[in-house]
């Protein structure tokens, strides 16, 4: 057992608190970036102009109008940036564009006395449009070639050797949508200028040092003249992690200009419409499997629709190869990926970071070919399991894998999976216009940034003279429950209790060059910088107690009387990690985390409605940190990915009118989340025991994203109760996201016997790239690939 | 008269001088510091706004939980308004907090004052106790249907209904408890000129009437569930604002021998306890029509004022033969609702007339039913809704009425069908038959809701879903 991992006893790692904030998120005390503006005088309010056109040529700009507007302040166009005219990492993201790339593209930001007259004063502005021609479907995109970004392959053995070992082979297309994070608090940023000019931020953002870093290069400034804050957030799951930059940005730039606090916030419709969500996926796909069922071969490519700027989509197509495997040993594997460009928002991380839709190719490809293969899907699934021992195509040992099998087989035995499906056979032979599925998925997710540079983290510790401590740290919390466990963390570190600790909000200005809150690495990272920091601090304090029997105020007032420093900065970062992204190979991940999930559901065959009627889950997290807050995680994640697989549906206007590009579920109204009606009606989550990870701090193990992909379940339990109103054997294509509606069709499907099997046929072979397509740049995550 | 004097909230009286018109109540409340209540979406669909306020209940109070986003903050002029921060504060947590707080809640926090506002209102219900639990009560009686307007990005909802599920009755020193003894505050009568717009709270039918015809451009407005809308997203903005929400002539219901009369200003949830189950069909859309915090705020005058194609009401009422009452200072007159709708949000409403009533006559016909097809059951807008009235004698089906929405630009009967179904034995055949006739009904198009076919198949199954779950009676 590591140092790191070793838990003391009495640890308060490991107790299950409710979050740190419950009392002040239930009383309405808790504060987040828009609560500061009634604390803030004299503020000002911005709105965007927004264009109308999928893709224009911005011809002409005649902002006096605005002006003319009562309570119009100032607009912001690019002739007032000082620095550079860019909001992203890669210069592909013009602050102020010249050619609108996407429907709600804010080609200036107006700033009024209220926000009514921001919105009136942007209403007056005079733009100029050439239309251009536009991209707006993904197949669109492919049929014309247009890509960005470097076109990576995942590859081991060879797959034509693979195919033609196979005793079946087969082929086809997988499509699944996109996602809208809908964090409850939208998109804002409040920016006002501190003594000397220095610009403060109050953003609600993952990565505060890279709002910071924006927000400086936008202003010409130095990295030292901005700090940016971020009190918590009302929920991110990725969208808060590049996408806040520019509207920080904006209103920093507002406040340096006008000398005046300003609050730049977005309404939903702005937040749908303007920024960046999950990327949808098409992947083709030909497989071969012996005659057992065993995977031989996975030939696959993948094209992510990327919108229309890079953002983070190369990086998340690396993770969408990297999790094609999920669970299951394939010998032969070649996963092609590519970003595509269209004149959509610019997509970006959410919760998974592309793991999800290259998982969801894999399970989409067992779900579709186990009545084709006349296997049972939860023993096709079983036996493909990694076993100790085996790599992943990318080169990585797969640690633990055996608890995969022990998971499932545990989950079985729990949920009573065999009597439950005899139970569901009976119901489906007793009620015409009803069927039941229950389906079992596993989930293997890797920990850690692709990016080797990421995993690093720092943290602040104070020891006051009183024996209160303030913890600070370079997370942000979002909900995740971040800070109670780094409280838990410090409190079992220092063996203080926890009343004795605060944490502070995050500031740059505490602890810099901090990676985003992402790739659930918060706790693994904070929590080693966070552990490191009160150990410095504890180790002077042993020398001081000399073996002494003293409480804690009175060690704390002997260590200061004898001038010994009672603070500390941590440093953590994750060891043993190496990629390699030219190549895409290397031991990328620290580890990885398991779960398996049963899903039963009802299908209704009249309209293709349904309910969840039951979930269990086995999930593994190592030594919990945080029992309640990793509950929490396990279920929130769990419904979040069960709302992007079946319920929430990203309409684009791919016609030929002056709508074209528009999103049309761009409103709570039109894009659904889950509800209280799609919560399971009866929910069993299980951790994992015996879990303790080695090299994870007090033995835990990440929770932000792998549950989400438990919900795969859901999805493979409606594609059988469709499934179930045909004939046996039908393989039954099932929509992403499967609304209502789309299972409708495909209990239509299988009522009419489904589709032509295509069993034994050799298998069409995926759209191959191009030899001398452009590669992922080692510091892809980061940079351009020009030369950066 | 009077205007512009202020809202109770938390017990304290918070002046309304200066506020527009155009004000939400939200905005209100957050302008006063009180920054508990989130902004989530500006239309009524998630809930982070939720507060709770006074409302009549026969003598007495009721708290009921609204969307402040919605609702004009002019139009609270001497209510009670109370938000999570008037609940109880973090060292003397509610009991709807410190259930929240302690079993995992709430995560990221956002949405948590609009949950625990509805929650309250929920537990602070006077029917509510405890009985047989099932998937939408718990068995403390708290009927998960209050929270199906609020929505959670992060917990799954799971933490919260258990919650709300191991709360137990209001203690008897409990002063928001003790409220409801009290009749709820009166509607305050008030006429403001604010710097965007005029706002009318008349005091009765004939001072609403002449507003109207002396404003043909006013907005009337009752529960501001769909204006709302409108003025957050759409930035619709009305030269004079006419509350007719609490005026008594609207707020009736009577039951005669030949008729049943809904009063058009009763918000959708007092119409369900007012009935009392009196039209069955009826009963059977309101727990489908959007969500419990909607509906306490929406009116069936409402639902019909805005003539949206897509409403869910018409359809049952179009079934249930249900006519209109339309008042103006010329008179009243009575109009079919088959009459009522001419064109996408358009009717023979005008300017100058009110609804004030819905008469569904009798008697009912006895098999009915009400199919929403929409991607929710909770909180959602109908890709389809059909409502069917059936008079089924003997095996024969006497007389058939079914009204569509969601298939053409406005709701619509489904007319064609009736006459295939009218005149036959009740049976698999007939409905097999009538089946194929209801899948060409209506003109229906292809949305984000749902595709045209889509829509199609759905009429075509209407019938024999109906048959399978009514039987051949």
């Amino acid at each position: 057992m590591s140092r790191l991992s070793e838990r003391p006893p009495g640890a308060a790692v490991g107790d299950p608190l409710a979050h740190e904030s419950a009392a002040l998120h239930v009383t309405g005390h808790a504060l987040y970036t828009d609560d500061l503006v009634q604390r803030t005088p004299r503020v000002l309010h911005a709105h965007p102009v927004s264009s109308p056109h999928a893709h224009a040529r911005v011809t002409g700009l005649r902002v006096a109008p605005a002006y003319d507007v009562d309570g119009v302040v100032r607009v912001l166009t690019v002739e007032d940036v000082p620095g550079v005219n860019d909001a992203g990492v890669k210069h592909d993201e013009p602050l102020f564009p010249s050619e609108v790339m996407f429907v709600g593209h804010a080609v200036c930001w107006v700033l009024g006395e209220t926000l009514e007259a921001a919105r009136l004063g942007a209403a007056a502005v005079e733009v100029d449009y050439e239309p251009l021609p536009s991209l707006v479907g993904l197949r669109e995109a492919i049929a014309a070639g247009s890509f960005q970004g470097g076109q990576p392959t995942v590859e081991r053995g060879d797959v034509e050797t693979g195919i033609a070992a196979a005793a079946h082979v087969f082929s086809g297309v997988t499509e699944m949508a996109g996602q809208e994070h809908f964090y409850l608090e939208t998109h804002c940023s409040l920016a006002l200028l501190d003594e000397a000019g220095q610009v403060f931020v109050q953003s609600s953002t993952q990565h505060p040092t890279e709002t910071q870093e924006i927000v400086a290069h936008v202003l010409g400034l130095p990295s030292h003249a901005v700090t940016v804050q971020c009190l918590r957030m009302g929920g991110g799951f990725g969208g808060k992690e590049m996408q806040p930059h520019g509207f920080a940005a904006v209103a920093a730039l507002g406040a340096t200009l006008t000398g005046r606090p300003v609050r730049l916030r977005l309404t939903r419709q702005q937040d749908m419409t303007m920024t960046g969500k999950r990327h949808g996926f098409h992947a083709e796909w030909r497989v071969g499997f012996d005659d057992e069922g065993r995977l031989l071969a996975l030939d696959a490519t993948l094209t992510s629709d990327g919108g229309w700027s890079l953002d983070l989509s190369e990086p998340v197509l690396a993770r969408a190869l990297c999790h094609v495997d999920n669970a299951y040993w394939i010998p032969h594997v070649r996963v092609n990926g590519r970003v595509a460009q269209t004149h959509k928002t610019s997509q970006t991380a959410f919760r998974g970071f592309g793991g999800p839709q290259g998982m969801l190719v894999v399970e989409d490809v067992l779900g579709r070919c186990a009545p084709l293969l006349g296997i049972d899907p939860v023993e096709l699934r079983r036996r493909n399991f990694y076993e100790d021992g085996q790599d992943t195509p990318y080169g990585q040992p797969v640690r633990h894998a055996s608890r995969l099998a022990t998971a499932w087989d545990q989950l079985l035995a729990s949920a009573e999976v065999e009597q439950r499906r005899a139970e569901v056979a009976a119901f489906n032979a007793s009620h015409p216009h009803a069927r039941r599925g229950l389906a079992v998925t596993p989930v293997k997710f890797g920990i850690s940034f692709n990016f080797t540079a990421f995993n690093q983290a720092g943290a602040l510790v104070h020891v006051y003279k009183d024996g209160s401590v303030l913890i600070n740290h370079g997370g942000t919390e979002m909900g995740q429950g971040l800070h109670t466990k780094m409280l838990q963390v410090a409190a079992t570190a220092l063996g203080v209790p926890l009343e004795r600790l605060r944490l502070a909000p995050t500031r740059t200005d505490k602890v810099p060059n901090t990676s985003a809150t992402a790739a659930s690495s918060g706790a693994d990272l904070n929590g080693g910088a966070v552990k490191a920091a009160c150990e410095q601090i504890l180790a002077r304090l042993e020398e001081v107690r000399a073996g002494r029997e003293l409480t804690w105020d009175d060690l704390v007032r002997e260590a200061y009387f004898g001038r010994v420093q009672l603070w500390a900065a941590g440093f953590y970062r994750t060891e043993g990690l190496h990629w390699d992204s030219t190549v895409m190979r290397g031991h990328p991940f620290k580890y990885f985390a398991y779960g398996v999930a049963a899903t039963e559901v009802e299908v209704d065959g009249f309209t293709g409605g349904y309910r969840t009627r039951r979930v269990d889950i086995v999930h593994d997290v190592g030594d919990s940190l945080s029992p309640l807050v990793d509950l929490g995680q396990i279920e929130g994640g769990f419904v979040q990915g069960a709302g992007w697989l079946t319920l929430e549906d990203l309409r684009w206007d791919e016609s030929g009118t002056p709508s074209r590009g528009r999103l049309t579920t761009q409103s709570a109204s039109t894009y659904k989340l889950p509800s209280f009606s799609e919560m399971p009606e009866d929910f069993r989550v299980s951790l994992l025991e015996r879990a303790h990870e080695d090299g994870a701090v007090y033995g835990s193990k990440a929770v932000g994203e792998p549950p989400l992909m438990l919900a795969f379940s859901v999805r493979e339990a409606l594609r059988e109760a469709a499934a179930a109103f045909g004939p046996t054997g039908v393989s039954v294509d099932l929509a992403s996201p499967a609304t209502p509606e789309a299972v409708f069709w495909a209990v239509q499907q299988a009522r009419s016997g489904g589709e032509e099997p295509v069993e034994g046929s050799p298998g069409v072979e995926p759209e191959q790239p191009d030899a001398d397509r452009p590669l992922l740049h080692p510091r892809s995550e980061q940079h351009a690939g020009r030369g950066a | 008269m009077e205007g512009q004097g202020s809202v109770t909230v938390n017990g304290t009286p918070r002046a309304l001088a200066g506020t527009r018109v155009h004000t939400s109540l939200l905005d209100f409340l957050r302008d006063q510091g009180l920054t508990g209540a989130k902004e989530g979406c500006a239309e009524g669909e998630c809930g982070a706004c939720s507060v709770m306020v006074a409302r009549p209940d026969g003598s007495q109070s009721q708290w009921t939980a609204l969307n402040a986003c919605l609702v004009p903050a002019t139009a609270y002029d001497g209510q009670e308004v109370v938000t999570a921060e008037g609940l109880g504060s973090p060292d003397r947590l509610h009991p709807v907090q410190r259930e929240l707080a302690d079993r995992g809640g709430s995560q990221c926090g956002y949405c948590t004052p609009g949950f625990v506002c509805s929650m309250a209102a929920e537990f602070y219900r006077r029917d509510r106790a405890p009985g047989e639990p099932d998937h939408e009560h718990g068995p403390n009686g708290f009927d998960l249907h209050a929270l199906s307007g609020n929505l959670c990005r992060c917990t799954g909802y799971r933490p919260i209904r258990d919650a709300a599920w191991a709360l137990e009755q209001p203690e008897g020193a409990d002063p928001l408890a003790a409220r409801l003894a009290d009749p709820a505050p009166a509607p305050v009568p008030s006429r403001v000129s604010a710097s965007d717009a005029g706002f009318v709270r008349p005091a009765d039918l004939d001072e609403a009437l002449a507003v109207l015809a002396e404003h043909p451009d006013a907005v009337v407005v009752a529960g501001s569930t769909d204006w709302g809308v409108e003025v957050n997203l759409r930035g619709r903005r009305a030269p004079h604002v006419v509350m007719v929400d609490r005026l008594p002539e609207l707020r009736g219901v009577e039951v005669a021998e030949h008729a049943v009369t809904l009063g058009a200003a009763l918000t959708l949830t007092e119409l369900e306890h007012q009935l009392a189950g009196r039209v069955p069909l009826l009963d059977e859309v309101w727990p489908q029509f959007a969500s419990r915090l909607i509906r306490n705020g929406a009116t069936l005058g409402g639902n019909l004022g805005t003539g949206s194609p897509i409403g869910d009401t018409p359809p049952a009422l179009l079934a249930l033969e249900a006519s209109l009452l339309l008042v103006s200072e010329r008179g009243e007159r009575e109009v079919a609702l088959a009459d009522y709708f001419t064109g996408y949000r358009a009717s023979v409403r005008r300017p100058d007339e009110l609804i004030r009533a819905v008469r569904v006559p009798l008697p009912l016909s006895p098999v009915v039913g009400f199919h929403k097809v929409a991607k929710r059951r909770f909180d959602d807008i109908s890709g389809v809704a059909i409502g069917f009235a059936l008079d089924v004698a003997d095996g024969v089906v006497r007389k058939a009425r079914i009204g569509l929405g969601g298939v053409a630009a406005t709701p619509v009967r489904a007319l064609a069908t009736e006459a295939a179904l009218e005149g036959r034995p009740w049976t698999s055949e007939t409905v097999a038959g009538a089946a194929e006739v209801m899948r060409g009904e209506g003109t229906p198009i292809d949305d984000m809701r749902a595709s045209a076919a889509y829509r199609s198949a759905m009429l075509a199954n209407a019938l024999p879903r109906l048959f399978a779950e009514v039987g051949d009676r």
